[in-house]
């Protein structure tokens, strides 16, 4: 196991009355991915915010390779170098693919935009990704496909030298072969050395990707346990109840007082 | 559309990768690519050429005066303000949004310009002192809001329009533009303040600052009241003088010859670094289609056009001519090859990505509005020139509606992400074209409005039928 990339310890988050997230531990490592799995509701989403810098932590400590960091936006959050890739993928569809990249960070100067530069940046960076369907850098994104479109959001996190990316339900409005290219994207992130964090509600996709899976559950890190050390139903009855057998919440009858 | 010399070797990737970008195309496969993408749908400007193409045949065959000299000068000297007004308007549209106030606004500053001019530089005499000061507070106001929302260029041209007025700067017509301009960027300060500060919807707030805009120009020019300025010969000849023929060469030469070194330019440039690019006979063959268009037009602005050839000679390009393809040429760059022209597409194709992606988006949504403006003014001194004088019905209802018309006509989409500039200038020509045919065959104003109106159906039609092709094929 590798020094850990990003760690969250003891996150606490409120929504006014609605204390979300409760003493929250997370790691990310580089080289691997980690799914973040939980319910509708578990505060998968509110965690990844609070690292993406749109929400502040109330109480915790991030630790980016071992500094203690503050992150107060999400300009702050790129810098460090932690990309998120949200579920509506946020690319505007009458701009093309190295548009999209690009978008915000554009080379060259403001009055004369270096072209060719960024599209062999953008051309390498999916050819590193080895992207085997995208027919020209130039094609707008409305009329790629899904996973497609997919593939150019997570390569434009790649891009900006991250070394942290979530990613937040990549394959869920994808078909079989769109989640098959975005999965083996994913794994080649990992083998690029970033850490990857996928959020996900689909078992199948976590059990072939992830090398860790941590489990939310109402708010309260229930488990973080690598991949082969469990199975598919164990994770289930996690995610539902909070506990399997040993790992999770004690039983109410077991704590002590 | 590519091609490169030699296929780059890059280890990584098969073959079939980025096949586009880096495998050669004949001219032939160009072609016929490009009519693919015809029938899927990508249609751009082609109707509107072609309808531009149908209505000149049309008229020249209904009515003899249509096709001379003096009357295709005309056609131009006609729509050139409100094609002017529908350029500036494009960036507006980019984004999804829609100044209804263009065209009053545009004769509030032709009319200040023209209040000055004929007062001979001494508004506060010519508004009365109360006017004076609103007006000049007003000015003021506007800068202080550019400056509020970091537009540094409106908050300097608002600033320049209150120490014009309140410096009494002597009449002189360089002057009374840039005033024009500059009441112009100011008006469009507090539009652009009031949409993307205040939140409030463009068309809301446009529609009410088009009817007040009205009333500031009655309330300068006064019920019943023109302002002339036939004796300002610099004023009177921006839409109605014409370069020598020397000037009209070097117009040619400059537009023609800068359309080249960019094109080729560019494609060579591309060829050096091994990137895809058109191949190059269609390049070539662009840029000499461009040349003969410009040598052709060239050569009969430079012929006597004159009705009366014994008496009078009018002969030489217009003014108008430069000043539409240079405001043509700097608004297609800005929207091309600037990061604010990116920006400005991103915000119209999704505003909340570009937000992520950390453009400002609210500073965009407001300085589309103070260019906006400001170009507007640039229309309403060319409009106002043709008649050397403003008069109240200045930028009224019709001026708004070819504007946007034309804008819509040429291509420009007005639910924001699709346009260009000059797609502004084709519209303009079309409407031109029908207004002057139609006046030509001596239609009442009620056939006039009739088909305008069915023209831009026409185009919005075809628009959307073109989208929903391209929806379905891609």
């Amino acid at each position: 196991m590798s020094e850990p990339l990003l760690e969250l310890i003891g996150i606490n988050k409120s929504f006014g009355p609605v204390h979300v997230l409760h003493d929250v531990n997370f790691t990310v490592r580089p080289g691997e991915v980690t799914a973040l799995v939980g319910d509708n509701g578990a505060g998968k989403s509110t965690l990844i915010k609070c690292v993406a810098g749109i929400y502040p932590m109330d109480h915790g400590e991030v630790r980016f390779r071992g500094r203690p960091v503050t992150i107060h936006s999400p300009k702050e959050a790129a810098d460090l170098g932690i990309e998120v890739v949200y579920q509506d993928l946020a690319l505007a569809d009458n701009l093309d693919i190295v548009q999209n990249m690009f978008l915000g960070r554009e080379r060259g100067l403001p009055i004369w935009m270096d072209e060719s530069s960024m599209e062999q940046a953008a051309r390498e960076t999916l050819a590193s990704l080895s992207v085997r369907t995208v027919k020209s850098v130039r094609t707008l994104v409305s009329s790629l496909s899904g996973g497609q479109r997919q593939t150019v959001a997570i390569a434009k996190a790649v891009l900006w030298d991250s070394k942290v990316v979530l990613l937040d339900e990549p394959t869920a409005a994808l078909g079989v072969a769109q989640t098959r290219q975005v999965l083996d994207l994913v794994r080649r992130l990992a083998e690029q050395g970033l850490g990857v964090v996928l959020i996900s509600h689909n078992m199948a996709d976590v059990f072939e990707v992830a090398d860790r899976i941590s489990v939310l559950y109402l708010g309260r890190m229930v488990a973080d346990l690598p991949i082969k050390e469990t199975t598919h139903s164990q994770v289930v009855e996690l995610i539902t109840a909070g506990r399997s057998g040993d790992l999770g919440l004690a039983r109410p009858e077991q704590v002590t007082l | 559309m590519t091609e490169t010399p030699a296929r780059t070797d890059k280890p990584t990737g098969a073959i079939s990768d980025f096949g586009i970008d880096t495998t050669s195309q004949s001219t032939g496969e160009a072609v016929r690519d490009y009519f693919v993408r015809l029938r899927a749908g990508e249609l751009g400007s082609l109707p509107a050429l072609l309808g531009l193409l149908a209505l000149v045949i049309v008229f020249s065959l209904l009515s003899d005066k249509f096709l001379t000299l003096n009357n295709t000068t005309n056609i131009i000297s006609q729509g050139a303000g409100k094609m002017i007004i529908a350029m500036g308007l494009v960036f507006v549209l980019l984004l999804g949004e829609i100044d209804l106030s263009a065209g009053t606004a545009s004769g509030v500053c032709a009319s200040v310009m023209a209040l000055h001019y004929v007062k001979a530089g001494n508004l506060l005499g010519a508004m009365g002192t109360t006017v004076f000061w609103v007006f000049s507070i007003g000015m003021l106001v506007a800068a202080a809001l550019a400056l509020i929302m970091r537009i540094w260029a409106g908050a300097v041209l608002a600033l320049g329009a209150f120490l014009i007025a309140v410096l009494g700067v002597p009449q002189n017509a360089w002057y009374e533009m840039l005033l024009a301009v500059c009441v112009g960027a100011a008006i469009g300060c507090i539009t652009g303040f009031l949409v993307s500060k205040i939140g409030m919807p463009s068309f809301v707030v446009t529609l009410a600052l088009f009817i007040t805009w009205q009333g500031v120009i009655l309330q300068f020019i006064g019920q019943g009241g023109t302002l002339g300025f036939r004796s300002s010969q610099v004023l009177y000849n921006v839409n109605n003088g014409n370069l020598n023929v020397f000037g009209s060469w070097m117009v040619c030469v400059i537009a023609a010859g800068g359309y080249a070194v960019v094109v080729l330019g560019e494609h060579y440039s591309r060829l050096r670094k091994g990137l895809v690019t058109q191949p190059t006979p269609i390049a070539v063959g662009k840029v000499a289609a461009v040349a003969a268009i410009a040598i052709i037009v060239t050569v009969l602005f430079t012929l006597n056009r004159s009705p009366n050839p014994q008496f009078v000679t009018i002969e030489g390009t217009p003014y108008v001519v430069p000043i539409i393809i240079g405001l043509l040429v700097i608004g297609t760059y800005v929207l091309n090859r600037t990061r604010y022209g990116r920006h400005i597409y991103a915000v119209g194709g999704n505003a909340e990505a570009a937000r992520r992606a950390g453009i400002n988006v609210s500073k965009i949504r407001a300085s589309v509005f103070v260019l906006s403006s400001s170009v507007a003014a640039i229309g309403a001194i060319v409009y106002s020139s043709k008649v050397a004088s403003v008069d109240p019905q200045a930028g009224g209802l019709d001026t708004l509606l070819f504007a946007v018309g034309a804008a819509v006509i040429g291509g420009t989409s007005l639910f924001g992400g699709r346009g260009k500039v000059a797609h502004a200038v084709i519209g303009g020509l079309v409407l031109a074209v029908v207004g002057n045919g139609l006046d030509l065959l001596k239609q009442p104003a009620a056939v006039v409005n009739i088909i305008t109106g069915l023209v831009l159906l026409l185009a919005a039609t075809v628009d959307a039928l073109s989208r929903r092709r391209a929806a379905v094929t891609s």
